[in-house]
């Protein structure tokens, strides 16, 4: 008998109890159908922070005031941003590992073209910004010198805005658009980077100072929110972030012994952590799903006990008709394999539709992994073989002369 | 004796079971021959060894002690999977109870043994068509057990023994659940199928049927005690010499 054989002879025997078994193969289904879900979801929350490290950039370090990490209250109240831009320069000169450094000031306002309006984030910054974030043009070109140092009625759209305010088709380069009355030209529009990061638009530091922020919240001519800065090369993140840490403490004046003004931080670093928690929360819900595996494989080795135990008499005839043990137990091992196997691209079916309506639903990134889906159909083969061996080698070994003498 | 070895012979075979440590022996110290195209009736009352003798002429079992010879060779040193082979090819079983499977119809039955042969399924139901059709059963093709009368399953069962061409039918009260008259017409049919050259051995313990057999083999307490061939009942075979 071959294996082809085998499967036909299984399918017969499942089709004649369909009810039967499909709540044999139900554990399988829930088991594969959880495993699936729970690798898309956590495949979906790596790929969101990925998607979020690289648009931060690679080897990048953010140096935000100590104030702002505790509440950003005090911001508000209207209290002096820690950092200036003259911290900026000397970060740049002084620190040989830092290629890049740029300040920012940011917040939000109506942009509008014509009859198109959208509300974004507006980052005064320098051409340096995009360096740092390895953030390139779609189109158009960065700040010049003159614009950044005279602030220029100049902006740089990010994508999802450049898509909010203008139609599919029209150029954005060198249309007039309005950000508090104030008329500025369009003169680039960025890449697509994560969805969350494309939604702002960029002017000249000088620029978001004098016409835009530097009225309303306080700030001093000099002062920035916050500093990015891009180190040369990995080994270097930690050396670049004490001797920044040491630089601003001189530079503000830091008592020894008092808490620092500000705080820097390696975002991509903090994510990593972040990533590495989501995937031991991933695998151990993986453990859970593969549990009712276990427990769908041991639903399965029941009913095969119970069913060879019914065909006593069917596995006499075929002894008697010329089948042998090994053609006995592939037959058992075959309809085990069938319901696992079944059971399992149910189970996939089932955890893809999940797993969508779940994305769907919960808004969540769900991400269907083929190798996931592999994996737990080798788990469902696996189950069926493990599973499925003992009650096809007990029909085997039945004795024929005793199988055809029962009723 | 002639070139060619018996069919099936049987030399001082015993078969004793054990069974909580009682030996209980069904079958002690037979030896007889069966050749090629002869059909011979097995009789004795129940308990005689019958069955017991049946199950190792049909290799379900081996003799405790003795030797039984397929065409020439000893079947006591085959392996339990090299003797399901050689049944599938050469042994065809024939039971009281039909031993149909209930869930397949009857062409699937009487293909099941050639699946043992590893024969394609499109040979298998053209083959089984044909098995169908010497026992008179082809109508009955898609019909289920169930669907049947206990004489037309019985013939659904013997166009099975028959598909594999095998060297020797092997019958156990094929006719013992039939009233006489269906019974009658299965006895005629093994008679008519004996005559196209098909070895037949039959156990019964009616001895109206065996008296339709040209030879009957008695047993009695699992000792062979009578070996009669008797002047022919049914119509004169045709054997070329």
């Amino acid at each position: 008998m071959t294996m082809l054989q085998g499967f036909q002879i299984a399918l017969h025997a499942l089709r004649l109890n369909p009810l039967r078994s499909f709540l044999t193969m139900l554990g399988i289904v829930i088991g594969v159908a959880s495993i699936v879900t729970v690798f898309a979801i956590g495949a979906g929350a790596q790929l969101r922070l990925q998607e979020q490290i690289r648009s931060i950039g690679a080897n990048v370090l953010m140096i935000t005031p100590g104030a702002a990490y505790q509440g950003g209250v005090r911001l508000k109240d209207g209290s002096k941003l820690t950092m200036t831009e003259s911290d900026v320069q000397a970060i740049l000169e002084q620190i040989p590992e830092i290629q890049a450094a740029a300040g920012s000031i940011a917040g939000t306002a109506q942009v509008i073209h014509e009859s198109k309006n959208w509300n974004t984030t507006i980052n005064g910054t320098t051409t340096a910004h995009f360096m740092v974030r390895d953030w390139q043009l779609a189109a158009g070109r960065y700040f010049s010198n003159a614009e950044e140092a005279g602030a220029g009625k100049v902006v740089i759209l990010g994508n999802r805005v450049a898509r909010e305010l203008f139609t599919a088709g029209e150029d954005p380069i060198g249309a007039q658009i309005r950000i508090m009355k104030v008329p500025l030209e369009v003169v680039g529009v960025l890449d697509r980077k994560d969805p969350a990061q494309d939604d702002v638009a960029f002017v000249p530091l000088s620029t978001a100072k004098l016409r835009f922020l530097g009225s309303a919240s306080n700030i001093n001519r000099d002062s920035v929110a916050y500093i990015i800065a891009k180190v040369a090369g990995d080994g270097q993140m930690a050396g670049a972030r004490s001797e920044i840490e040491n630089l601003l403490r001189q530079r503000h004046r830091v008592p020894a012994g008092q808490e620092d003004d500000f705080k820097v931080q390696d975002p991509a670093a903090a994510m990593e952590a972040q990533q590495g928690a989501i995937r031991t929360v991933a695998l151990l819900l993986v453990a859970i799903a593969s549990v009712s595996l276990l427990v769908g494989g041991i639903s399965i080795m029941n009913v095969m006990i119970v069913s060879v135990t019914e065909r006593t008499r069917e596995i006499g005839i075929r002894r008697a008709l010329g089948g042998r043990m090994r053609d006995i137990r592939l037959q058992f091992l075959c309809e085990a394999l069938v319901l696992c196997l079944l059971g399992g691209a149910i189970g996939v079916a089932g955890g893809v539709t999940l797993s969508m309506t779940v994305a769907r639903m919960a808004g969540w990134i769900t991400s269907i992994d083929g190798q996931a889906i592999a994996l737990a159909l080798v788990f469902s083969i696996a189950t069926g073989l493990i599973f499925g061996f003992y009650p096809a080698h007990k029909a085997s070994k039945l004795s024929p002369i005793e199988a055809l003498k029962t009723e | 004796m002639t070139a060619s070895p018996p069919l099936i012979s049987l030399r001082s075979v015993s078969r004793t079971y054990r069974t909580d440590g009682i030996a209980v022996t069904a079958v002690r110290n037979v030896s007889f021959d069966i050749a090629q195209g002869e059909i011979a009736a097995v009789m004795g009352p129940s308990g005689s060894g019958k069955s017991t003798l049946m199950n190792m002429i049909g290799l379900l079992d081996l003799p405790s002690e003795g030797a039984i010879y397929l065409q020439g060779a000893d079947v006591a040193g085959l392996s339990e999977d090299r003797r399901s082979s050689l049944r599938a090819r050469s042994i065809g079983f024939v039971f009281q109870s039909y031993n149909l499977l209930a869930r397949h119809d009857a062409i699937e039955n009487v293909a099941l043994p050639l699946v043992y042969c590893g024969i394609s399924r499109k040979e298998r139901l053209a083959r089984a068509e044909q098995s169908l059709r010497a026992v008179g059963m082809l109508h009955r093709a898609h019909h289920f057990p169930r669907q049947l009368s206990g004489g037309e399953q019985q013939r659904v069962a013997i166009a099975r023994a028959l598909i594999a061409s095998p060297l020797i039918v092997l019958a156990d009260e094929p006719t013992g659940a039939l009233d006489s008259r269906t019974g009658a017409e299965i006895l005629a049919l093994f008679a008519a199928l004996n005559q196209t050259g098909q070895t037949i051995v039959m156990i019964t313990h009616d001895p109206g049927i065996a008296t339709q057999c040209r030879r009957t083999i008695r047993l009695h307490d699992g000792e062979l005690v009578a070996d009669e061939t008797q002047a022919m009942v049914l119509p004169k075979r045709s054997v070329a010499p």
